[in-house]
């Protein structure tokens, strides 16, 4: 008989309550005080310590993915674009390997279309996404299709937990 | 137009792109890497706040361990003249995470409108769908939605130093 959490499904990492109200509560304002962790705490009943060691081992079991400022890179004169290839089921391993290997590509998605690979190209200038497209069409053969956004109508990665 | 930033500005963000430092006093450990005051961490991560280069202070979760697991890029090819209001209305509803204007790739990809929905089973994922198309009614001619069968890269923006 397997213990409990190596029965968890493949992928996914436990998290218990006391886990779940402080992911909550850190999905709004971090306070921006001498010890906002120990402010995030106590409405919780969590001390300062209890709190770091929680999030140090949510991010490491990474159940969160990041913890800390979530910059809009536009409004520093970067540049977000998300891009897609159609890539023949042989190569994919391969293609995958060599997107992923430029610094350029901050998240790849596996999706099933045509469309099969879904990346996004975060870069310091706008002049660097054109130049990450060559890239990967030189090291890939492959066509990039790219939709840089015309409108944002929303962001909020905020999910409840 | 990108938002002035100064050195100081671009050392702050390139020291805590990856995270917060997890000590008790984060601004106080940033302020000593970058030799400058805590009170200054603290105004300057106010300012990029208050000016929108940062969205927010926070925790990211990763969708999947949180249960959301079947999360769907749903695309839309809706009609130009009412695609600015239809998607301010997608954009707000409560499982919509990301909502964007993108290009078409014609013939490839018709679709101009992207919505990301998020659902802990495909039920939940398909009533989402559903919601979206009975929204967007009469303006849309065709519509897609592309599931995530794979992370193959997921760092966020980097900057460099």
């Amino acid at each position: 008989m397997k213990p409990p959490e190596a029965r968890q499904e493949a992928g996914v990492a436990a998290f218990d309550a006391t886990d779940r109200a402080l992911i909550n509560a850190l999905q709004g304002g971090f306070p921006l005080c001498d010890a906002p962790y120990r402010d995030v705490g106590e409405p919780l009943g969590l001390s300062e310590e209890e709190v770091l060691v929680r999030l140090q081992s949510l991010l490491e079991r990474k159940v969160l993915t990041r913890f800390g400022p979530m910059y809009q890179v536009e409004r520093i004169g970067g540049a977000f674009v998300l891009a897609a290839l159609k890539v023949p089921a042989a190569d994919y391993e391969k293609v995958a390997a060599a997107v992923n290997a430029l610094p350029e590509v901050a998240h790849n998605y596996r999706r099933e279309h045509a469309l099969n690979m879904w990346f996004v190209l975060a870069t310091e200038t706008p002049e660097g996404i054109a130049a990450a497209i060559d890239k990967i069409e030189a090291a890939t053969g492959l066509e990039v299709f790219a939709f840089p956004k015309e409108r944002e109508y929303f962001v909020e990665m905020k999910l409840h937990a | 137009m990108p938002d002035a930033i100064d050195d100081l500005d671009r050392r702050l963000i390139v020291a805590t792109q990856a995270g917060l430092p997890l000590v008790p006093r984060p601004y106080h450990a940033l302020a000593e890497q970058l030799g400058m005051s805590a009170g200054e961490v603290r105004r300057r991560l106010a300012a990029m706040l208050e000016s929108g280069i940062i969205r927010r202070i926070g925790a990211v979760p990763n969708h999947y361990a949180l249960g959301y697991r079947h999360n769907g890029m749903t695309v839309w090819d809706v009609d130009d003249a009412r695609i600015d209001a239809l998607g301010a209305q997608v954009g707000a509803l409560p499982f919509v995470t990301h909502c964007y204007r993108r290009p078409r790739r014609l013939p490839d990809w018709p679709y101009n409108l992207f919505a990301m929905v998020h659902g802990k089973d495909r039920a939940a994922t398909d009533a989402h769908v559903a919601e979206i198309a009975r929204l967007l009614d009469g303006a849309c001619r065709a519509h897609d939605v592309l599931y995530s069968s794979r992370i193959l890269k997921k760092t966020g923006l980097r900057i460099g130093g």
